[in-house]
């Protein structure tokens, strides 16, 4: 039997098709997506997809840490098809289907991170190589956040960062896996700035006592930009350690300073410890300047309203979420979450329970785990009915932009709940900013080979 | 700048109240039992969940659902009353108002039970182990105890008001006639240096004038001695640790209404605590309490904004800056005993 050698055969034909393409680059997607897909870290070949969830359940933050874990296992729930779907009704668009991601269900592991940045590394380094989480999320830290995302970078899993509000986390130490639906400093200072020049005027002195790390410090600059702006004039910014419980020998040094404004950019037991020992320093009570001495507190939250008891009354902030809301997203939110626990979400369970059913979709959406199609799905989303108006997931720094809450302490509570008032709803035109100011670069997409 | 370091000073002598009373504790038990009790500062965690506790029975609601109002998630919502002002009226109310104070009377019990039950039923059986072990098992105590306050009251810090009549600032400096509102300080803090002041006498006392006291000071001095002479110098020293228990349990109640007691409390203060008992001079009672007040003041002036400026962030290294000049210059601290923890 003879072969005719005219013209080309078909081996050589496909053998000199496979090389043009490989030699131009532009190799076929679906090879390189079905190669990467056995190769990523911790691809989920069974029926079940693990989530890591990084919490800080003690340390300064611990009670944060305790409602991001109940919203956590919420969302799980929600998204395997228990429970009354929460906010599965009125996400939009979604792909979620109550079925799992993919069809595979959905289980999680946990680690205390003790809101230490280390601890919190270490955390996930064991639940990535250990347990298998192809997703990490939580934190209620900045300095946590930063870690763990760079963690992630480095090992090809995506970070969905839980509370972290310094403008570093998607600034200049922003990472292509890492995405932060939480609100940041500089939104903080562009929302409160123009509430603060309209109640206390614009010839204030304002002293700074701050968290000595990353969040403080962002925080302390962009709340100090915001009012300087507003011709208020800053007398002394003071760093103060993380988890300080007595903050007396940083207060007494206000009293005669000549500042008619204290700023506390605390956060959790902090802010509780500084603001109630403000109080009992008697400085809402004192007259500086001809005008009554106020207190401003950026960054605050309902469950460290409660913590600060009657001192909360009538002090201004800023806040990502509140549960009072009456759009569907919130009302659904808290429906489910009230039902669940006996008390409403704070904001921290709010962003921990966005955050996870985002992946969920981005993942369902992608059609893939593979960790650069998922960031692809992501990135430049746009979304409604999660309870914050519409919401762009910004593919330049991975920054939610989205509506900011000016809230301000109660003074006539109705419950244990009533703790907060929003005040202004601030809209996501306004607090929407250039993200080449903060710097930083993403870095590369494709995963590691190996985690 | 007179106005200036008079309240550094005051706001030193509050903050070395603290420290003295927890490190005249730790020196007891120290000096007592030859145990270095890493517990202590769990005693001053668990005295002022005593004041939490107290306040929380007093302030007992009856609860009844109203259907006609719903929660914002939908439930029928609880209508909460309180029941010691049913009861009692306006004696219910002033009993709330006072409930950090009145909660010593539970802490006093309370703590005495829980020292004497921590030292028979686990640190007597590491007396005669070194140190470190005794230290392990004593912190494991501590982290045992965090963890059954945190599963019980959760992590958050549980605000204690002080009493109505005892709050805001008083006028220090309108009283020395200096410019009004010049020197104000938070009267409860006042309250709280006059009530460490007032508890430390009363330990001085009770070991200088009581028959009791006089024998476990011989028992400190040479256990074997008073041994011989037929008394049972192991129970008075485990009252002694009660006793330790009692006065960190004061401490802790009385800090409520200045730090909202949550389960690491006791922790902010332990290593601070551990400072001051090797400045003053391990087993010296009055040693504790010298540099309980010194350390306090000085760290309180640190935090001077003239002070930072000249020397950045001295605040945070004070403390343990003056412990190594103290214990280079003299090495068994400022009245430190020959032959404590020296082989």
């Amino acid at each position: 039997m003879t072969y005719s050698r005219r013209g080309m055969s078909r081996r050589t034909l496909i053998k000199s098709g496979l090389a043009g393409v490989l030699a131009t680059g532009v190799s076929p997607y679906i090879f390189s997506r079905g190669a990467w897909a056995q190769e990523f870290c911790n691809n989920p070949t069974g029926d079940t997809v693990t989530l890591g969830l990084n919490l800080p359940l003690s340390g300064a933050y611990a009670e944060e840490g305790a409602d991001e874990q109940k919203a956590y296992e919420l969302a799980v729930q929600h998204l395997n098809g228990e429970g009354d779907g929460g906010l599965l009704n009125v996400f939009t668009p979604s792909s979620l289907k109550g079925n799992g991601i993919l069809g595979k269900r959905v289980a999680f592991v946990t680690s205390d991170s003790q809101t230490l940045a280390d601890v919190a590394r270490a955390g996930a380094t064991r639940m990535i190589e250990r347990d298998g989480a192809v997703m990490i999320t939580g934190g209620s830290s900045s300095a946590e956040a930063v870690a763990v995302q760079g963690l992630c970078q480095e090992m090809g899993v995506i970070f969905m960062a839980g509370l972290t509000h310094s403008n570093d986390t998607t600034g200049k130490d922003k990472k292509r896996y890492g995405f932060r639906h939480f609100f940041n400093a500089y939104q903080s200072g562009i929302a409160l700035g123009p509430v603060l020049g309209q109640e206390y005027g614009s010839d204030r002195r304002a002293y700074h006592l701050t968290a000595d790390y990353t969040w403080g410090w962002t925080q302390e600059e962009s709340i100090k930009a915001a009012t300087e702006e507003l011709g208020w004039e800053t007398v002394q910014t003071v760093r103060t350690p993380l988890g300080a419980a007595d903050f007396s020998q940083y207060l007494t040094p206000v009293l005669n300073s000549g500042a008619d404004v204290l700023i506390l950019n605390h956060y959790g037991n902090d802010m509780v410890n500084s603001l109630t020992q403000a109080v009992q320093f008697g400085l809402r009570e004192r007259q500086v300047n001809g005008k009554n001495f106020e207190i401003v507190v950026p960054l605050f939250s309902e469950l460290m309203a409660k913590g600060a008891g009657e001192n909360i009354k009538g002090i201004f902030g800023t806040s990502n979420w509140h549960w009072n809301l009456q759009d569907p997203g919130t009302v659904a939110f808290t429906k489910s979450f009230g039902a669940a626990y006996g008390s409403p979400p704070s904001q921290a369970a709010h962003t921990a329970y966005v955050q996870t059913l985002l992946y969920a979709d981005a993942v369902e959406r992608a059609g893939t785990f593979y960790p650069p199609e998922v960031i692809a799905a992501l990135e430049g989303f746009e979304f409604d009915g999660m309870g914050n108006g519409r919401t762009l997931y910004r593919a330049e720094d991975h920054q939610c932009i989205k509506s900011v809450l000016v809230v301000r302490g109660n003074e006539n509570p109705t419950n244990e709940f009533d703790v907060l008032n929003v005040v202004q709803e601030v809209g996501r035109d306004v607090v929407d900013y250039d993200p080449a100011i903060f710097g930083g670069e993403l870095g590369p997409a494709e995963p590691a080979p190996m985690c | 700048m007179f106005e200036v370091i008079l309240l550094q000073f005051l706001n030193g002598l509050d903050k070395g109240g603290a420290y003295a009373l927890i490190a005249l504790g730790l020196t007891l038990v120290f000096g007592t039992l030859g145990v270095v009790n890493f517990a202590h500062g769990a005693l001053f965690m668990l005295g002022a969940f005593c004041a939490v506790v107290f306040r929380q029975l007093i302030t007992l609601e009856t609860v009844t659902i109203d259907p006609d109002q719903l929660s914002p998630w939908g439930a029928p919502l609880e209508v909460h009353e309180p029941l010691v002002q049913a009861w009692f009226g306006d004696f219910g109310a002033v009993l709330v108002n006072y409930s950090v104070p009145l909660s010593l009377l539970l802490t006093v019990p309370v703590m005495l039970v829980i020292g004497i039950a921590m030292e028979r039923g686990i640190i007597k059986h590491f007396y005669k182990r070194p140190h470190a072990e005794q230290i392990l098992v004593t912190f494991g105590l501590a982290i045992v105890a965090q963890e059954i306050i945190k599963a019980i009251f959760g992590a958050n810090p549980i605000p204690q008001p002080m009493p109505v009549d005892l709050r805001g600032a008083a006028d220090i400096g309108a009283l020395i006639g200096l410019t009004p509102h010049a020197v104000s300080y938070p009267i409860w803090r006042l309250v709280y240096f006059l009530f460490s002041v007032a508890i430390i006498g009363a330990v001085f006392a009770f070991l200088r004038f009581t028959t009791f006291g006089m024998v476990v000071r011989a028992g400190m001095a040479d256990r074997e001695t008073v041994g011989l002479l037929g008394i049972n110098i192991d129970r008075r020293f485990t009252i002694m640790f009660g006793i330790a228990a009692i006065v960190a349990g004061m401490a802790g109640v009385m800090y409520t209404p200045i730090v909202p007691p949550n389960y690491q409390l006791g922790m902010n203060f332990l290593v601070l605590s551990f400072v001051v008992v090797v400045v003053g001079g391990m087993g010296s009672l009055p040693g504790a309490v010298l540099a309980g007040f010194l350390l306090g003041i000085l760290q309180s002036f640190a935090s001077m904004t003239q002070v930072k400026a000249l020397v950045p962030g001295i605040d945070q290294i004070i403390i343990y800056l003056v412990a190594v000049v103290v214990l280079l210059v003299r090495p068994r601290g400022l009245l430190g005993r020959r032959g404590m923890m020296e082989a």
